[in-house]
């Protein structure tokens, strides 16, 4: 606990009611049931549209199926067809396929690749684990950039405030593909300071990171400046001041602590963003990873690898959401009431 | 700066700078002639293949260089401009459309089906843009048209849940109120005050979306699942340069430049009519 977060509690406090205090645990208890009962209906209607979605190729799905692995279009025979049928349970009726598929889900399954013979989770499975590193390393550096640019620039006069925020600006809006480029260019086929082929080393790992971490430094940047700047203007500064605390530490203990709160709530939003940038990202650095299986399976129009890869992000960024809004709900019972 | 009373947010008063607004005008001009009459900018004809002059770096005779079958780069660019706009401004209003007409039910529909419709926007939103636009490009199959829908109905979602906080606002303000005290039927004060109001953002955010549709739609080029060659929508070029990056970098930084410059201008314009509107409401 910190001096800030202790005053502030405090005034919460004196403000509740003493007698409403015994029923906090549960009041939070609640909360967060709803909002678990809330994000399973979101994640129930994702992997809806995730089975709809697989039915909606033009044309039977068998023999769509059967042309997808031999590589060639034409119609089949019932008896070809057969064993295609009897995998993917086409012979059942839609609502059949639908509820296998949703309990195949709840266990952890998105079914069989139409082009690999084997089932999607594996696929996943084996090409995860690099584009989870790449996602997270991402995600630090975007903080590290973002504390830094935003500490030494925000609050300081117009001039280097202004600069400050149009470079959050223009770092946000700059497309993946292109940073990405521009980064290889300089950093590797200049200076050769990385490998121009990623691979997965730690030293192929920099640059593909910097270039999902900068827009998202830069988006993250804006909504903590806003807040840097107006608690600048709290009183709980103004006295950390009258205490003799310099303006670096004025800035890094107190300042940033509030500040950071806006990007700390957009984490989903952040881990989402990456794991989808991983696309273009691997493509570009030549990475192995999921995104470059989902480029090739959408090349393919393999839609179980498709659609397991797009409803794993969304099961992703829902959890993430669900436990950045419940940790909220625990730390900060103001949140409740919005 | 006219007002200096009441300061804006930094962001919102560099990109108001009118330069910054003159410069994006000038460029958006600059496009539209390109749209309409490309050959007026064009210095070379953008399909004629010149292999003695193949790969050359920006230089006077060709400004942004030279692809591997020596067309002119910036004739290349100048009439892909066609493309890449339609399919921005085509996947712009097909994400506006849908989001007008999910973010309104949201907002004003009956309980039950209200309900319903929020939910279904966020199960939406929990999908990544890119991702909703790829799932469409594998059942689809690439194509410009897919582009248009992929990248519309990627970025439906988030412009849904923008409009129905605006439909609610409105629905919850004075005048709305004062409407329905006044006794004014639910439809009239549906059609006459909360649409237009909660609607008119849309102007500005109309502008930002089709900087972004461009953005995400090349993005899509980019991974191989745009326009097809010979076709010079931007896209493509990124993706036909990508073979040539450690020979020819311009081949690909340019047309990136030019995106990320019209990316740039929508935002600009898009952000000053945000700022105008706000004004004028005060």
């Amino acid at each position: 606990m910190t001096p800030t977060s202790l005053a502030s509690s405090a005034t919460v406090a004196q403000e509740v009611p003493a007698p409403r205090r015994p029923s906090r645990p549960r009041a939070i208890a609640l909360t967060i049931a709803r909002k678990v009962a809330s994000a399973l209906v979101v994640l129930w209607g994702a992997a809806t549209v995730a089975f709809f979605a697989q039915t909606a190729l033009p044309g039977d799905r068998a023999t769509t199926i059967f042309n997808i692995r031999a590589g060639q279009a034409q119609l089949r025979t019932p008896e070809e067809l057969a064993p295609i049928n009897a995998e993917f349970g086409l012979q059942n009726p839609l609502i059949v396929q639908y509820v296998d598929y949703l309990r195949g889900v709840v266990g952890g399954t998105f079914g069989n690749s139409y082009q690999q013979y084997r089932p999607v989770t594996d696929i996943i499975g084996e090409q995860l684990g690099a584009t989870v590193i790449l996602s997270l390393t991402a995600i630090l550096f975007s903080w590290v950039l973002m504390i830094v640019w935003v500490t030494l620039t925000a609050g300081r006069g117009p001039r280097l405030g202004a600069i400050g925020s149009l470079v959050d600006v223009v770092a946000a809006g700059l497309p993946a593909y292109w940073l990405g480029i521009i980064l290889l260019l300089v950093f590797a086929l200049g200076l050769h300071w990385f490998p121009v082929i990623g691979g997965t080393g730690l030293n192929g790992l920099i640059l593909p990171a910097l270039t999902l971490a900068i827009p998202l430094a830069g988006f993250m940047g804006q909504s903590t400046r806003a807040e840097f700047e107006r608690a600048l203007d709290q009183p709980f500064v103004i006295s950390a001041r009258m205490r003799g605390m310099g303006d670096t530490g004025v800035r890094l203990q107190h300042v940033l602590r509030h500040a950071i709160i806006p990007a700390v709530t957009l984490s989903g939003w952040a881990l989402g963003a990456t794991l989808s940038g991983a696309v273009i990202v691997e493509a570009i650095f030549s990475r192995p990873g999921i995104g470059s299986v989902l480029v090739s399976a959408v090349n393919a129009q393999d839609l179980p690898v498709v659609v397991g890869i797009v409803t794993l992000v969304a099961v992703v960024y829902v959890v993430a959401n669900l436990i950045v809004d419940i940790a909220y709900s625990i730390i900060d019972p103001r949140l409740k009431a919005s | 700066m006219t007002t200096l009373t009441a300061l804006p947010p930094r962001t919102a008063r560099i990109l108001r700078l009118p330069l910054g607004l003159y410069l994006a005008l000038a460029f958006v001009l600059l496009l539209v002639i390109a749209v309409l009459a490309p050959q007026l900018l064009a210095t070379h004809d953008p399909f004629a293949l010149a292999y003695a002059e193949a790969l050359q770096p920006p230089s006077w005779a060709h400004v942004f260089g030279t692809d591997e079958s020596g067309r002119d780069l910036y004739s290349r660019v100048i009439f892909g401009a066609r493309d890449s706009l339609t399919i921005g401004l085509g996947a712009a209003s097909v994400s506006l459309s849908l989001a007008v007409v999910f973010g309104a039910l949201a907002g004003l529909a009956p309980k039950p089906i209200a309900v319903v419709v929020d939910r279904f926007i966020e199960v939406l939103f929990a999908f990544p843009s890119l991702l909703i636009a790829l799932l469409l490009v594998a059942i689809l199959g690439p194509s410009a048209l897919t582009a248009v829908f992929a990248v519309g109905l990627g970025t439906a979602p988030g412009y849904a849940r923008m409009v129905r906080g605006q439909v609610l606002a409105a629905r919850n303000s004075g005048y709305v109120e004062a409407a329905t005290a006044l006794g004014h039927s639910r439809w009239r004060i549906i059609g006459a005050h909360i649409l237009p109001n909660a609607l008119r953002p849309l102007v500005a955010i109309f502008a930002l979306s089709v900087g972004q549709s461009i953005v995400w739609a090349s993005s899509l080029s980019f991974l191989g699942f745009g326009v097809a060659p010979p076709a010079s929508e931007w896209g493509a070029l990124l993706d036909a340069g990508r073979a040539y990056i450690t020979q020819a970098g311009w081949l690909i930084v340019i047309p990136g430049l030019v995106i990320v410059a019209v990316a740039l201008a929508a935002t600009t314009i898009g952000r000053h009519l945000q700022n105008t509107l706000e004004k004028g409401e005060k």
